[in-house]
């Protein structure tokens, strides 16, 4: 018998989930940054506005910035209501994006506990709790017996370092397949008209005024009616090109994951005190981050020490994890502000909109600030679930301080 | 791991050290003179950039002093250290 052709045997290529076009000279909205915020907004410009004159442009290929490296932790418990008012908006949406998207996305409703490890950790969560419950969100304070029914393989011994005295429960947080998210949103626009253009850096604006009048790109210039900022680490890069300035300090995150292993791992732990957080993949494989690299950075990498230490962590609270071996590591570059909390909104260009400084955090709010710029560029207001993110809260003093439930917990 | 020249001290790995961010930003001579939104960019905004950045570092675990480095964010590579007392950043 003759040898058959390797892969001969392979199942045909499944059917491209968009075109990639060519950019037109011009577009009404264009979107700078092909993650899942410049993703979702176009979706939502098309099916909540009927805007589909729009293009996406990604120096890259599309999700290959922090919406494919990010851990995938999707929670509302944040402190403040202007938080809690955008983040449980995400949420909402996230329970219908399967149906919405007609595509897998994997949505896993698990719950995560956030641990208290002192007095003061134990304080401040039985305060979210109460803030959490006022604003809607469903929330509870429980003791270490009930951790330990929530998640068997949690250390809530006393003899350790860190004691567990209890955790804060979200039962709706959950953990959602990154990349499905990002092509369920990549076909919607293509379906509805959007063109998404890979490859395609920006260089610089064209503007008149107070006004931008286009971009500059890698593959020619492009007009615009409307341009928004959905560039994520490297928004200060086109911010500085425009000629004013936003809060922001670019540091790397690293995460990493085990190999697989069999499901052990129920729900999502985090723990700032501890500085780790775990939860498990659809796969098995053990999904595990902490905080940033201090220094700022652009390299999608960072140190080996980080690693090490968040290794550490996790074995003390989670014994069983001593024998799994380390898979991969890898980084992205997230975009943090004073205060923890996003920038999104006005900009001193009048058809300019921002959206930037989600910092470690921003996946979970992937619907939900899509939804939100959709309609702050088809209204021509920021939408109310964004206002109170403006740029110039860091004048007016009105900051949203959420150190305490965006810190390490992403 | 990373090593880090500290000016008084020499090579010492990554950990030793403590990041200090922007460096050469000035207390501002008169405060009371600044609009508010001088002093937000005083108290809140800091450069940002892709490439060459000028920065304090802290040598904390070792004799602890504090030194200027001129670093690439791109590629993490230090340029060059220099105490305080040294000629700034060119
Ligand atoms: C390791 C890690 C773990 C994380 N874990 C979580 C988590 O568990 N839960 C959570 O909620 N969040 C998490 N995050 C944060 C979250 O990933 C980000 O806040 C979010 O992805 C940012 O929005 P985005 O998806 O649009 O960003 P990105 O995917 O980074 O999109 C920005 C895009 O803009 C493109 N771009 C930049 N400059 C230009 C230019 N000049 N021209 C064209 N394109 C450009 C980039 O290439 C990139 O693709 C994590 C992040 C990291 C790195
Ligand atoms: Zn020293």
């Amino acid at each position: 018998m003759s040898p058959r052709t390797p892969g001969a045997d392979l199942p045909e290529h499944p059917d491209f989930l968009w075109r990639n076009p060519e950019p037109k000279r011009s577009y009404d909205v264009v979107i700078v940054g092909g993650g899942g915020h410049g993703l979702a907004t176009a979706h939502y410009l098309a099916k909540n506005h009927g805007i589909t004159d729009v293009a996406v442009l990604e120096k890259g290929w599309l999700a290959g910035g922090n919406m494919a490296r990010n851990t995938t932790i999707i929670r509302s418990n944040y402190l403040w209501d202007e938080s809690a008012a955008i983040y449980e908006h995400a949420l909402k949406l996230w329970e219908g994006l399967e149906d919405d998207l007609g595509y897998p996305i994997l949505f896993s409703q698990r719950g995560v506990l956030n641990l208290a490890h002192s007095l003061q950790d134990v304080r401040e969560s039985v305060r979210r709790v109460e803030a959490n419950k006022l604003n809607g969100v469903d929330a509870e304070w429980i003791g270490p017996d009930e951790v330990r029914k929530v998640c068997p393989i949690v250390n809530t011994s006393t003899d350790i370092r860190y004691p567990v005295m209890g955790a804060t429960y979200q039962p709706r947080a959950g953990i959602a397949k990154h990349d499905y998210v990002a092509w369920g949103f990549a076909r919607r626009i293509d379906q509805a008209g959007g063109d998404l253009v890979q490859d395609c850096e920006v260089t610089g604006f064209t503007t008149d005024g107070d006004r931008v009048t286009g971009v500059r790109t890698t593959r020619g210039d492009i007009a615009a009616g409307h341009v928004v900022l959905c560039a994520a680490g490297h928004t200060s890069v086109l911010t500085d090109m425009l000629g004013f300035r936003v809060p922001l300090q670019s540091h790397p995150l690293q995460a990493l994951v085990s190999e697989l292993l069999e499901p052990v791992h129920p729900t999502i732990v985090m723990s700032n005190a501890v500085h780790v957080y775990v939860s498990q993949a659809h796969k098995g494989e053990l999904v595990m981050g902490a905080g940033v690299d201090s220094y700022n950075g652009y390299g999608q990498r960072g140190a080996f020490h980080i690693i090490e230490r968040q290794m550490a962590a996790a074995v003390e609270l989670f014994p069983v994890f001593a024998r799994a071996h380390l898979l991969r590591t890898w980084g992205g570059i997230v975009d943090v502000t004073p205060d923890a909390s996003p920038v999104a909104g006005r900009t001193p260009y009048a058809n300019l909109t921002i959206n930037c400084g989600w910092g470690t955090g921003g996946f979970k709010a992937t619907p939900g600030i899509g939804w939100c710029l959709a309609d702050t560029v088809a209204k021509g207001e920021p939408h109310p679930y964004v206002a109170p993110f403006a740029l110039d809260r860091f004048v007016t003093g009105a900051l949203v301080d959420e150190h305490g439930a965006a810190a390490v917990a992403h | 791991m990373q090593l880090i020249e500290c000016p008084w001290c020499g090579p010492r790995e990554e950990v030793e050290f403590h990041y200090g961010g922007q460096a050469h930003v000035a207390y501002p001579d008169d405060p009371a003179a600044l609009t508010d939104e001088q002093w937000a960019h005083y108290v809140f905004f800091r450069d940002n950039p892709k490439g060459r950045f000028a920065e304090r570092w802290s040598h904390s675990a070792g004799c602890r002093r504090w030194f200027n480095a001129v670093r690439d964010t791109a590629t993490y590579r230090f340029e060059r250290v220099h105490r305080p007392d040294e000629s700034p950043t060119p």
